[in-house]
């Protein structure tokens, strides 16, 4: 199976978002699609939100912490579609 | 009589705990009007919304503990937890209502382990309430960072050979994890097994309660 590589958008936006600072601009593998769900950025002002993709994203640790200890020890986040970038290889 | 000139204490020798006299929250006011229109507006009662919190109470890690046992116990639920831990969950009789379940396996040389950076996302329709320490700022940021010096702290030392795989519960989806099954367990029932399923085990921050021996 090909690894689908994508890199966290390095944006600081306002408000209410559930892409944790510590994974922005940092590259991991799409590990599985978990469909759409309502936007939690509107959601989180009483707005429906409209659907976006949520991907679970496996990082390895040596990606997220320069001197990681254990550097292929991983870690999965849940990110949306619209704060992934795809990567070429 | 230690204590008889120490009248922060109560006879029996304990501090008394201060009267809850705080001003209400702002958040706390919010509750109790938007509650008292509900009642009052006979949308509902005092009585629902008590036996309400009854039933949020009563969720408990033997929930959890139950859908683990029977995870070791037959392979084709196993199957299908790992494919779809809601519709599993459902199966047994859980009403987990919208609750996006994933379930994460342990195995000789992979450890997994749960952790919500941003809050304190926790599945409380399979495992009840959270422990106090899910929620410090200390176990959310160190999890992600020194999962494995976190985890020693717990008292489980991990070897090198094991890959430890960090789960941040970020938006929609909850976590459980499978732990291993304990050896010398061949033949128990699933009840007799979830007696060694505790909670930490299934947050990932120990094993499964040892066998026999």
């Amino acid at each position: 199976m090909t690894k689908t590589w994508v890199r966290v958008r390095h944006m600081m936006p306002p408000g209410h978002v559930r892409t944790p600072t510590y994974l922005r601009g940092k590259t991991g593998v799409i590990e599985r699609p978990l469909g759409p769900f309502p936007n939690p950025e509107a959601r989180a002002y009483g707005r429906p939100g409209d659907p976006r993709d949520l991907f679970r994203v496996r990082f390895r640790m040596a990606d997220i912490w320069n001197d990681a200890v254990h550097p292929d020890d991983t870690l999965d986040a849940e990110i949306y579609a619209h704060w992934l970038e795809p990567l070429k290889d | 009589m230690p204590h008889d000139h120490h009248d922060h204490l109560s006879p029996s020798g304990h501090p008394y705990r201060p009267d809850d006299d705080t001003p209400l929250s702002y958040w706390q006011t919010l509750e109790i009007a938007v509650r008292e229109l509900l009642i009052g507006k006979g949308v509902t009662t005092a009585a629902e919304i008590a036996a309400q919190i009854d039933r949020m109470d009563a969720r408990s890690p033997a929930n959890g503990a139950a859908v683990i046992a029977r995870a070791w116990t037959d392979p084709g639920f196993q199957e299908r937890l790992l494919q779809d831990a809601s519709a599993a969950s459902r199966e047994m009789g859980f009403d987990i209502g919208p609750l996006r379940l994933i379930a994460v396996e342990n195995t000789p040389d992979i450890h997994n382990v749960i952790v919500c950076t941003l809050c304190s996302c926790y599945p409380r329709n399979l495992l009840g309430l959270p422990p106090d320490w899910y929620k410090s700022r200390a176990y959310r940021s160190r999890t992600v960072r020194e999962p494995r010096a976190v985890l020693a702290e717990f008292g489980l030392v991990l070897p090198d050979t094991t890959t430890v795989r960090v789960h941040d519960s970020t938006a929609d989806m909850r976590y459980i994890v499978i732990p291993a099954r304990p050896d010398g367990t061949d033949g128990w029932s699933a009840d007799r097994l979830a007696t060694l399923v505790t909670r930490d085990s299934m947050i990932g921050t120990a094993t499964a309660l040892p066998g026999p021996g």
